[in-house]
C-alpha cells in the first residue's frame, strides 16, 4: 500500500497523544504529579495538540475534506466512522480531565480511569480500521490491534516521562516506560515475523479461477500501458533491502536507544537526566515513524494479483 | 445507510465467458463511452493526451498465460465490479455514501456523500473502485442501472454497455438469484465460479472458465484430414478441350 505521509503522521501523532494523555492519567492517580505542578495540565494540552494535529492530518488526504463532519454517521458498521465518533468523544474527555486538573488540582479516580478508556478504545478502533480489512492479509491478523496499542503507550509514555523531568518531579515514570519500550520493540518484531512466515490463501489462481492445482497462471498483458489509481494507491512495493534497514531504524528508535536512556535518567539527576528523557522521545519518533512507513509500505492488497504478483 | 440488505429482491449480474472474449477492449471502451455521460459522469481522464495518462475506467481486460509449452493458453479477462452479497467496499464506508440496493442488488457511490477517504477501494478485493482525482470522489461500475432501466430505450437496449457491445457475446446479463433465468442456467451448465471464494464477499457476477483445449485435429467433429485431390486429368467438358488442345502443344 502507498504509504501516504498524511495517515503516517496521523497513526503517530494521535497514538502518541493518547498514550500521552494515559500516563498523565496514572500519574496523576499515583500522585507523582503534585496538584501544584503544571506539568499536568500542560501535559494534556500537549496530547490535546498531537491528537487533534493528527485528526486534522488524516483530513488532508481526503478528497472532501468540507464534507468530513459525514463520516461520523455510520458507526454500525464502518470502523473509519466509528474513529471519527471516538475522536470527538475521547476529546471531550481529555479535554475536561485536562481541564479539571487545572481547576481542582487534582483527578477523580474515575475521571482518571475515563481518560484510560477513551484512549485504549480510540487508537484500537483505529487499529481494526486497517485490521478489518480482509483484502490485505498483513494487516488483518491479531498482531495488529496490539501493535498499535503498545506503541502508543510506548510514544506517550516517553513524552510523559519527558515532561515530568522538564517539571522536576523526577524520574519515577522511566522504569515503566523502559518496559513498554520493551514489549512495542517485542510486539513488532513478532509481527514482522508473522509477515515474513505467512501467505495470504488468495493467489493469482484464486483472484482468476484459471489453472489446475500447480499449473502456472502469469499476467500476459496489464490491461493499460500507464499507471492508474489502483496500482498507484495499491501497489506500492518496498525493495527487500530498504526493508531490513527500516526496521532495524525501528527496532532502534523503539527499544535499543530509549532503554538505556529511560534507565540513564533513572540514574541520573537534573540537566543529563533531561537530555535521556529528550533523547528517548526523539529516538521513539524516529522508530515510530519508520515503523508506520514500513506498516503501509509492505502491506500487499490482493489488486496486485491481477497485476502481476501471484501472492500477497 | 452502509448496512447491507439481508435479501434482494433480484441480484442482478453479469456472466463472463473466459472460453469466448477474444480481449478487444470493446466493453471497456462502451462503457467509457455510456458513463462518462451517465450517473457517474464524467469518468476524468487527467493527461489524456500527455505522457502519461491517467483515467477512471470501470471496466479492464486482463489477459493471462495459463499453463506451460503445448498445454499453455492465453486467457482475456475482463473484470470490473461484481456486485457482491455481502462486499466489505459498502461496510467500510463511513458516511453511507456507498449502499447496496435491496430491489436488485447494485451497489453504487452516491457521490454528493463521498468524501473522498479511499477506504473502500481498500476494502474491495477486486479493484473495482477506481478514485476520481478531479472530482475528489469515488466512482464505480453502476451495472449501467441508468440504461437497464431506462424506458426511452428499446427494450433489445436495455443491457449494460459493455454487454451490448461485446462483439464475441461473451458477457451476459441477468438476474442471478432467479434459478431459472438463462443467466443461471448458463452458470449451472458450463461450471460459472466465484473469483476469490476464500474471503467470502460472495461476488453476484459469475466467470465461466474456458473450454478444454483442443489439441488434436479431428477433435471438433470435421474430418481430421482431407483425402488428396485427384491427379488424372477431367475428360469432356471446356478443360477436356483445353487439356488436349495443350498436349498436342
Ligand atoms: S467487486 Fe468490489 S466494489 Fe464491487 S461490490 Fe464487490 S467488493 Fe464492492
Ligand atoms: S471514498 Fe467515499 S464511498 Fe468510499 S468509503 Fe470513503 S466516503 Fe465512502
Amino acid at each position: 500500500m502507498h504509504p501516504a505521509y498524511s495517515v503516517i503522521l496521523f497513526t503517530a501523532a494521535s497514538g502518541a497523544g493518547y498514550g500521552l494523555a494515559s500516563w498523565l492519567a496514572l500519574a496523576a492517580l499515583l500522585g507523582l504529579l503534585p496538584a501544584q505542578a503544571w506539568a499536568g495540565p500542560i501535559g494534556f494540552a500537549v496530547a490535546l495538540a498531537l491528537i487533534g494535529v493528527g485528526f486534522l492530518s488524516s483530513t488532508f488526504h481526503l478528497g472532501h475534506p468540507e464534507r468530513a463532519w459525514r463520516a461520523v454517521t455510520q458507526w454500525r458498521t464502518s470502523w473509519l466512522s466509528r474513529e471519527g465518533v471516538m475522536a470527538f468523544l475521547s476529546l471531550a474527555v481529555i479535554a475536561s480531565a485536562g481541564l479539571v486538573w487545572l481547576l481542582d488540582g487534582q483527578l477523580a479516580w474515575w475521571l482518571a480511569a475515563l481518560v484510560w478508556l477513551v484512549s485504549g478504545v480510540t487508537v484500537a478502533v483505529t487499529a481494526m480500521i486497517y485490521a478489518s480489512l480482509k483484502t490485505i492479509q498483513r494487516w488483518h491478523n491479531r498482531w495488529v490491534v496490539p501493535g498499535y496499542l503498545v506503541l502508543a503507550l510506548a510514544t506517550g509514555g516517553g513524552l510523559a516521562l519527558l515532561i515530568t523531568e522538564v517539571a522536576g518531579q523526577g524520574s519515577a515514570l522511566a522504569l515503566p516506560v523502559a518496559v513498554v519500550a520493551v514489549i512495542a520493540c517485542l510486539v513488532k518484531l513478532g509481527y514482522w515475523r508473522f509477515i515474513d512466515e505467512t501467505v495470504a490463501a488468495s493467489t493469482v489462481a484464486t483472484a482468476t479461477g484459471l489453472g489446475r492445482p500447480g499449473e502456472p497462471v502469469r499476467l500476459f498483458e496489464a490491461p493499460h500501458t500507464e499507471e492508474n489509481y489502483l496500482m498507484r494507491e495499491m501497489g506500492y512495493r518496498v525493495a527487500r533491502k530498504h526493508v531490513a534497514r527500516l526496521r532495524q531504524v525501528a527496532a532502534v528508535g523503539l527499544a535499543a536507544l530509549p532503554v538505556p536512556a529511560c534507565l540513564g535518567a533513572m540514574l541520573l539527576d537534573g540537566v543529563i537526566g533531561l537530555g535521556l528523557a529528550a533523547l528517548t522521545v526523539g529516538a521513539m519518533t524516529i522508530g515510530v515513524l519508520a515503523e508506520r512507513w514500513l506498516f503501509f509500505a509492505e502491506a500487499r492488497h490482493t489488486v496486485t494479483l491481477y497485476y502481476g504478483a501471484d501472492r500477497v | 445507510m452502509t448496512s447491507l440488505p439481508t435479501t434482494t429482491t433480484k441480484r442482478l449480474g453479469l456472466v463472463i465467458d473466459l472460453d469466448i472474449c477474444v480481449g478487444c477492449h470493446a466493453c471497456a471502451v462502451n462503457c467509457k463511452e455510456w458513463n462518462t455521460g451517465g450517473i457517474a459522469a464524467p469518468l476524468t481522464d487527467l493527461d489524456p493526451y500527455g505522457a502519461e495518462p491517467l483515467g477512471v475506467w470501470f471496466n479492464r481486460i486482463h489477459s493471462f498465460e495459463v499453463g506451460e509449452g503445448a498445454s499453455g493458453r492465453t486467457v482475456h479477462f475482463p473484470k470490473s465490479c461484481l456486485h457482491c452479497e455481502t462486499p466489505d467496499c459498502v461496510t467500510v464506508c463511513p458516511t453511507g455514501a456507498s449502499y447496496k440496493r435491496a430491489e436488485d442488488g447494485i451497489v453504487l457511490v452516491q457521490e454528493d456523500l463521498c468524501i473522498g477517504c479511499k477506504l473502500c477501494s481498500w476494502a474491495c478485493p477486486y479493484g473495482a473502485r477506481e478514485y476520481d482525482y478531479d472530482a475528489g470522489v469515488m466512482k464505480k461500475c453502476t451495472l449501467c442501472v441508468d440504461k437497464i432501466y431506462n424506458e426511452s430505450l428499446e427494450e433489445v437496449d436495455r443491457v449494460p454497455a459493455c454487454v451490448a457491445t461485446c462483439p464475441a457475446s461473451a458477457r451476459h446479463f441477468g438476474d442471478l438469484g432467479n434459478p431459472d433465468s438463462d443467466v443461471s442456467r448458463l452458470v449451472a451448465e458450463r461450471g460459472g465460479y466465484d473469483l476469490m471464494p476464500e474471503l467470502g464477499y460472495r461476488p453476484t457476477n459469475k466467470y465461466l472458465p474456458p473450454r478444454p483445449k483442443q489439441t488434436k485435429a479431428g477433435c471438433t467433429g470435421a474430418p481430421a484430414a482431407l483425402s488428396p485431390a485427384p491427379d488424372e486429368a477431367p475428360a469432356g467438358g471446356v478443360f477436356g478441350w483445353l487439356d488436349r488442345l495443350l498436349s498436342k502443344l
